[in-house]
């Protein structure tokens, strides 16, 4: 197979990032009680993931440890596992990659995919934000960035410009991701196909050979009963001409952000045990006919606070007499209009971050 | 008017700190001690044990201590910790010939070397509720008796001799999987599938080899033996280079054996379906050796025709941890995709009626 041959000629790519610490090796850590390991952060080299020049955030990463667990929980023979996985699915884009998902204190489905990514890839140096639904605020997105300030005491955000790891479930966020920045998704189900072939053996040797007719027909199906393609999120894309993939179930309104994006996208499925990636600058096309061209979701109106067009909306219910509004799913972005003067026609006053 | 949902992180304290004042429930009741629970409801230890796969009847105990008697949120708290364990390597195969007996039953034969050996059993009680335990009656003192020291030899191990059961002899020094350090890959090997079992739900894995008894998988399955008892596990220390005891492990172990007609190449021999478990749970080492017999069908040349014998579907929803995190996940917000399919259903909509509308003109 093309993937098991490209695991050991795969070059293997830096992962674009600024900053980071030393990459010290702690062979054999595991051996270590976590409140050993605490005690030793002290004099050890503190681990970090990636290779770098200067390492700067050593006061903060010792703190972290004083949680009892090592620097972003896991350990580092664990996390070295999860950066192989990560580099060889950087070196074939697209491709799911299978890994040793770790049990991880949050429950299946919530994320473990995308915190054992974070936290293998994440240094003491990074900024990190977390958005469940575009949204910095939501319950598990907070949940997330506190696991995070405990057990890395990296810096948190809420602005997507300032982040250089973003984790997100659903949505990519509406500023332009820039160069040196990692997406990291969170993921349920990765396999594309999986609703029309429930079985990983099958689905494996469909990837293998590149048959993806299965998809193409149910795409068709859905413009001979529908008139056009009705699926929303969740839409499938080929990558770099080769695999097609599952863009996590982020809108369909999200997939053209993912085209040659400068941001280096991870994705984390923790309980079906899969990574994939899609490097920097690489093709990601939502599949399509040239007779129904692929379109994105549109609204009537712009955001009710910030008055943005072209961004995704949450629909908020207000009453019980069908009134409605729309507002941005991205909160920073609209959070950013807003204090740039931005208004929507429901916005009572110019400071008001969303209050009537 | 619309309000921003904000202030997140002070609602999810607040609600922690509500869960904990729950637990401890009113204070002129007495506050629960892990150390009754590990000895009063024993049998739920042992389940977070084997469920948990750690076997720790302290940190279990406390496990459903903090989950408040919810044995899942208990296992998964257990699986959690687990997971941050450093492993030292792996013991040396268990040896349950050696069991110390506590209970020791078979259905096959009346009577065999070793005996039977009821044990602490709930068979053959009346499912009557005791109410003089709610008044706190001590119990009559047990019956004792000198140990039995003669060998109890396995059944099948009986079997075996005269060659009425296939043999199974593991390929020493073969590496065991370990589907918790590698991700599983279809089809797996023997040891991977019972790994998956002996970690997997006692309730699926109870309804799955229910519905083999029912004739979906038939297997024609005895219960050569169940043992339940202390046995020693033991680990060889590279700089020692020989065995030196760890603690005993509680376990059950079921064999169960099941007819086979054989084929052109094999003569008729019974088959093994094997469950093993840490602490007592007959149900669900015997469920576990059902499913296990099951998912072998394929290796005796059976079609795979019922849920049972497909590993695919087996070891992919058997563990309860990933199925309520994925179950219960969905609790977690989806304004964004429900968005998508609310726009969806609303163009739809207007277009069935647009149809409608046309179909209607036309036919006047």
């Amino acid at each position: 197979m093309s993937a098991s041959d490209a695991e050991t000629k795969a070059p293997t790519p830096t992962l674009p990032r600024k900053g980071g610490g030393s990459g010290a090796a702690t062979d054999g850590d595991d051996w270590i009680s976590p409140v050993l390991k605490d005690n030793r952060a002290g004099t050890a080299e503190e681990p970090s993931p990636l290779a770098g020049e200067g390492r700067v955030g050593d006061l903060r990463s010792r703190g972290a440890t004083a949680t009892g667990y090592n620097f972003a929980y896991l350990d580092e023979q664990t996390k070295r596992m999860i950066r192989r996985a990560i580099l060889k699915a950087i070196a074939i884009p697209g491709y799911q990659v299978p890994f040793a998902s770790r049990e991880m204190p949050m429950p299946y489905g919530w994320g473990t995919g995308g915190v054992q990514v974070t936290a293998a890839v994440i240094g003491p140096d990074d900024v990190l934000k977390v958005i469940d639904q575009g949204s910095d605020d939501t319950t598990n997105a907070v949940s997330i960035r506190k696991f995070f300030a405990k057990t890395a005491g990296v810096a948190t955000t809420t602005k997507t410009a300032e982040a250089s790891i973003i984790q997100t479930r659903h949505r990519i966020p509406e500023t332009p991701l820039t160069e040196g920045q990692v997406l990291v998704f969170q993921v349920p189900i990765p396999e594309p196909l999986r609703y029309l072939e429930p079985r990983e053996t099958e689905t494996r040797r469909l990837h293998a050979l590149a048959d993806y007719g299965l998809m193409h027909v149910k795409l068709y199906e859905d413009i001979a009963r529908h008139g056009h393609i009705a699926t929303t999120y969740d839409y499938p894309v080929e990558v770099a001409g080769r695999y097609v993939m599952n863009p996590s179930p982020t809108p369909k309104f999200d997939n053209p952000k993912m085209h040659r994006s400068p941001a280096l996208q991870l994705f984390g499925a923790g309980r079906e045990k899969r990574i994939y990636a899609v490097p920097p600058h690489t093709d990601v096309v939502s599949l399509d006919f040239e007779d129904h061209p692929f379109e994105v979701q549109r609204f009537d109106k712009p955001c009710a606070l910030c008055g943005a067009n072209n961004v995704y909306l949450d629909e908020v219910v207000l009453d019980d007499r069908g009134g409605r509004m729309f507002v941005c799913s991205d909160s920073d972005f609209c959070t950013s209009r807003r204090e740039a003067g931005h208004r929507g026609e429901m916005a009572a006053d110019p400071a008001g971050a969303g209050r009537p | 008017m619309y309000v921003a949902v904000k202030g997140g992180e002070a609602a999810i304290d607040n609600a922690h700190a509500l869960l904990a004042h729950e637990r401890r429930g009113p204070e002129e009741i007495a506050e629960i001690a892990p150390e009754q629970i590990e000895h009063q409801l024993a049998l739920a230890v042992d389940r977070v044990m084997a469920e948990g796969s750690l076997y720790d009847p302290a940190l279990a105990a406390l496990a459903i201590k903090q989950a408040r008697g919810d044995l899942i949120e208990a296992i998964f708290l257990v699986r959690a910790f687990r997971t941050t364990l450093p492993r030292f390597g792996a013991s040396k195969p268990l040896d349950t010939a050696a069991m110390a007996i506590e209970r020791r039953i078979s259905a096959t034969f009346k009577d065999l070397p070793g005996g039977q050996v009821l044990g602490p059993t709930f068979d053959y009680t009346h499912r009557l509720i005791d109410f003089m335990l709610a008044a706190g009656v001590a119990p009559p003192a047990p019956a004792e008796a000198p140990a039995e020291t003669s060998a109890v030899p396995r059944v099948t191990d009986l079997l075996g001799g005269e060659d009425l059961i296939e043999r199974e002899a593991a390929e020493a020094g073969e590496p065991v999987g370990d589907l918790t350090r590698e991700p599983l890959d279809f089809p797996a090997d023997r040891d991977l599938r019972l790994q998956a079992l002996a970690r997997g739900d006692e309730g699926f894995l109870l309804a799955l080899g229910y519905s083999t008894q029912r004739g979906f998988g038939r297997t024609h399955p005895f219960v050569g033996e169940i043992r339940f008892g202390e046995v020693m596990a033991e680990f060889v220390p590279e700089e020692l280079g020989f065995a030196v005891p760890l603690g005993p492990v509680a376990l059950t172990e079921c064999q169960m054996v099941n007819q086979f007609h054989g084929s052109a190449e094999r003569p008729p021999q019974f088959t093994r379906g094997y469950g093993l478990v840490f602490g007592q749970s007959e149900r669900k080492s015997m469920s576990m050796s059902l499913v296990d017999r099951a998912l072998r069908t394929r290796e005796f040349g059976e079609d795979v025709v019922a849920p049972a014998q497909d590993e695919e579907f087996v070891l992919s929803h058997c563990d309860n941890v990933q199925a309520t995190g994925f179950v219960e996940h969905l609790k977690l917000p989806h304004y964004v995709d429900f968005q998508a399919e609310l726009g969806l259903v609303r163009m739809m909509r207007a277009e069935h009626a647009a149809t409608r509308a046309e179909m209607k003109e036309a036919a006047e």
